[in-house]
């Protein structure tokens, strides 16, 4: 009954999406006008028919109704309850369902909450939403039908693959999806903006909270999955540049550079065309790395939904909607007036290079994630990794951080480094390159089989993160907005990070060791001894846990409990690596097989100040929210104001 | 919300004002997109390869010689493939029981006639003896390979793998794991295809 109820409710959602797309398009005629007032309603309501129609797949999750396919082929009655909700989403018509609810129930917050944009524009940009929606609509209803039943019902589920029986998992992908689905807000919002040709401030400030949003969750899920990565594969690295990671950094990439210039377009009225070009490649990417991700076109350890099927259905849908701003963008960009003008040293000019050099880095990620695919065009099978990427977009990034330096201290429209501004800006940067410079020869002449990247990167973070506090300086702390607070959070953030990156490739110390019970080995200043092997159960899986006494230059031992998981249910493995932190790095160490010789082997890693680039990430994502809630207060704040004129206009018998 | 907003204000679509090159800066992107949408569709129309064909397959084997393994059977060394006749090269181990399920499609390969020279990896004469006495014996040759040289200089990366040499010693085909039964007729044809000079795949 939920089921044939959840499909119903989402042919009326999809009905109104169609309803809102017909009357958003009459409307901006002058013969519909009167259909204007339908426009908003009708997105509201579609974005809580969907939310009820994805509750029901959740209800029939949770309650194991195992005569619908979904539920059986993805769940199983002895999972815990929190793996049931997560599989909702961990399969490829329930994350379809999830990304229509998302696009929809943004595609309302915004007909509820938006009155600074012309109304125009607004029905445009909801006309636009509904357009993209309808395609995934399209999607779900004739190609992936969440709620299909089984005719015989079978006795148990299939259960989920044991690699995503993982909280941090279960609450990955929906925190990417939120960031992928939240740009297509941004998308709309440009669209709706080319069709007015009203691209300007306004149009920038309603887009900035969204783009926002969906920037944070974004870093907020790349940093988790890289995490999650980091601790559960069991390979000690933290970012692999597999296709399905690179997915998930192109539209983060194409985010932050819409980012910088929707400030710039807010505050100073230019680079208009550049600021609705990236409003459409931030989705883009998201649409593209969707497809990559699903279609498996490119090998992928995460490809967990492949079909060749439901790829050509995603790339008719990334042909029209993207293809089709894009012809927008090609016939109405040259009639967008040019915006204000500015100096070559100035913020503006200063954020340009930020966002070419971010679509640099951009362009090597798509290049390196597609060229097997060229390649293979050709008969010949390539994979490219960390020797191509590390290189090639550091070429892009150092210059960046070093422009990150200098950028926020500068003024807009025109600036300059010398006379009395020097003192505020060209002496203390002087003295964050020093530091740099001092830590990069300090580097070099301290340890020699540093390669130049990490030295480098090294450098760079000591000269970023002081001159990045830098803004702070001369403000009063108190008075300082949020949204400042935010950005030097961020930009604090990055290069803690990068601190972090550099020092585990510059001094990472690996061991592999085939250990008997009682034996040590020596990793960096930890030594490690394995004390025992014990079998033990849990719900759904079995396991061997090692204990293995790790203690630090001497001090005394910390007990370390690596795992290797059986799952049953369907049959499977995973090893769970034992991790021991401290404030200067992270002892790693992973339960390999049982040789035949009675002897364990074991994976051991000491990566000094690894943590940095998960806490750097944090920071980010921190500083968004910061920008974020100081946006929505000014706005909350104006809002009040202006609802007190009126009730006073109204007082006074106006 | 601070003042109320000037009426929504377009600005006059300057019809004929913007540069040439500007204009074709605008198709860029299309252009691009237009690449990739190519890209993508001719990747969902290649048809899925999913295995990775090995490197090895078109070269002459390496030469080695082999100390005999067994106490009845002779060593084998690269000479011996090249007597006109395609063989099957098995790699394989007392200690694999993969490779014990397998014997039985040995066998039947060797009772159609094909010569099967074997490869011990890493064995010891008593439990070769124990293995072949109990899951039979269908090599005419068995080299001895402690240090796995031989294994890794034609590419195997474990037990069993077994190739079809042709009759000049070139390698034609690498099966890696244990052959099922439906495999016999498939290695029946490789090797067929391997007996005619310059045929096959």
């Amino acid at each position: 009954m939920i089921a044939e109820l959840g499909l119903a409710i989402l042919w009326m959602a999809a009905a109104l999406a169609a309803l809102q797309l017909i009357a958003g398009s009459l409307a901006l005629r002058p013969e519909g006008r009167a259909l204007i007032g339908l426009v908003r309603p009708v997105a509201v309501m579609q974005g809580v028919l969907v939310l009820v129609a994805f509750a029901a797949l959740i209800t029939l999750f949770v309650t194991t109704d195992l005569s619908v396919k979904l539920v059986a082929d993805n769940s199983h009655s002895a999972k815990p309850l929190i793996f049931k909700i997560a599989g909702t989403w961990g399969n490829h018509e329930g994350s379809m369902l999830m990304w229509v609810t998302i696009m929809a129930v943004a595609g309302a917050v915004v007909a509820v909450i938006e009155r600074r944009l012309d109304e125009a524009t607004l029905i445009a940009t909801l006309a636009g939403q509904a357009f993209i929606s309808l395609g995934f609509y399209a999607f779900l209803l004739f190609a992936s039908n969440p709620f299909a039943r089984l005719a015989q019902v079978p006795e148990e589920g299939q259960g989920l693959n044991p690699l995503l029986q993982d909280v941090g998992l279960a609450f990955h992908p929906p925190t990417l999806y939120i960031g992928y689905v939240g740009l297509s807000i941004a998308f709309s919002f440009a669209v709706g903006a080319l069709v007015t040709r009203n691209v300007g401030p306004a149009f920038a400030r309603a887009m900035r909270p969204w783009v926002l949003g969906a920037w944070i969750f974004l870093t907020v899920g790349i940093t988790a999955g890289s995490y999650w990565a980091y601790y559960t594969l069991g390979w000690g690295g933290w970012w692999f540049w597999d296709p399905v990671e690179n997915a998930s950094l192109m539209p983060w990439l194409a985010a932050t550079a819409l980012l910088h210039s929707v400030s710039v377009l807010s505050s100073r009225d230019a680079l208009r065309t550049w600021t609705v070009m990236l409003g459409v490649l931030a989705f883009s990417m998201s649409m593209v790395g969707t497809f990559l991700v699903r279609s498996g076109i490119l090998t992928s350890v995460h490809a967990f939904a492949v079909d060749p099927q439901r790829g050509a259905f995603i790339l008719a849908l990334l042909a029209i909607d993207i293809g089709g701003a894009l012809a927008l963008f090609t016939l109405r960009a040259g009639t967008v007036t040019e915006g204000k003008r500015f100096a070559f040293i100035s913020r503006e000019a200063a954020l340009v290079f930020n966002n070419v050099m971010l679509c640099g880095i951009l362009g090597i990620v798509l290049i390196g994630t597609l060229y097997p695919l060229v390649t293979e065009a050709y008969g010949v099978k390539v994979s490219v990794g960390a020797p191509y990427f590390n290189p090639a977009a550091a070429i892009f990034a150092f210059p960046m951080f070093a422009v990150m330096t200098v950028g926020p201290l500068l003024r807009w429209r025109k600036d300059r480094l010398t006379g009395e501004r020097s003192a505020r800006t060209t002496w203390p940067l002087l003295v964050c390159a020093g530091v740099g410079l001092a830590v990069f020869a300090g580097v070099e002449l301290a340890a020699r089989d540093i390669t130049i990247l990490p030295a480098l990167g090294l450098a760079i973070a000591a000269a970023l993160l002081p001159a990045s506090l830098l803004p702070l300086v001369g403000r009063n702390l108190r008075r300082t907005p949020l949204p400042v607070w935010g950005m030097v959070l961020a930009h604090a953030g990055i290069a803690v990070s990068l601190f972090g990156m550099a020092s585990e490739s510059a001094f990472s110390v690996e061991r592999l060791a085939a250990l008997s019970v009682g034996e040590a080995r020596d990793v960096g200043p930890w030594t490690v001894r394995l004390q025992g092997i014990m079998p033990v159960a849990g719900p759904n899986w079995t396991a061997l846990e090692a204990t293995a006494a790790a203690s630090y230059a001497g001090a005394a031992p910390i007990m370390l409990h690596p795992k290797a998981e059986t799952f049953t249910n369907p049959p499977g493995t995973r090893t769970e690596s034992a991790l021991s932190t401290r404030w200067n790095g992270q002892l790693y160490v992973v339960l390999g097989e049982h040789g035949a010789d009675g002897r364990w082997q074991m994976r051991f890693w000491w990566k000094p100040f690894v943590p940095l680039i998960w806490i750097g990430g944090a920071m980010v994502a921190l500083g968004g929210l910061l920008a974020l809630a100081g946006r929505v207060f000014a706005d909350l704040r104006r809002f009040i104001a202006k609802a007190k004129i009126a009730v006073r206009r109204v007082d006074q018998g106006r | 919300m601070s003042e109320p907003m000037p009426p929504a204000a377009n600005p006059p679509p300057p019809a004929s004002q913007s540069p040439a090159p500007f204009r074709l800066g605008l198709w860029l992107p299309l252009i691009l997109f237009a690449g990739l949408f190519g890209l993508f569709v001719h990747g969902l129309m290649r048809p899925g390869q999913t295995t990775v064909a090995s490197a090895f397959v078109g070269n002459p084997l390496p030469q080695f010689d082999l100390p005999p393994a067994a106490a009845d059977r002779p060593g084998l060394a690269t000479g011996a493939f090249r007597t006109g006749r395609p063989k099957l090269l098995n790699v394989f181990a007392s200690w694999c029981v993969p490779c014990a399920a397998e014997a039985p499609q040995l066998a039947a390969l060797a009772r159609a006639g094909v010569e099967v020279d074997g490869v011990a990896i890493h064995d010891r004469r008593e439990d070769l003896t124990r293995f072949l006495a109990s899951n039979g014996n269908p090599y005419a040759a068995i080299g001895r390979d402690d240090a796995r040289v031989v294994q890794l200089a034609i590419g195997s990366s474990g037990v069993p793998e077994t190739y079809v040499i042709d009759g000049r010693g070139v390698i034609r085909y690498q099966h890696i794991g244990d052959i099922r039964a439906s495999d016999v007729p498939m290695l029946l044809d490789k090797l067929n295809a391997a007996a005619t000079p310059g045929g096959g795949s």
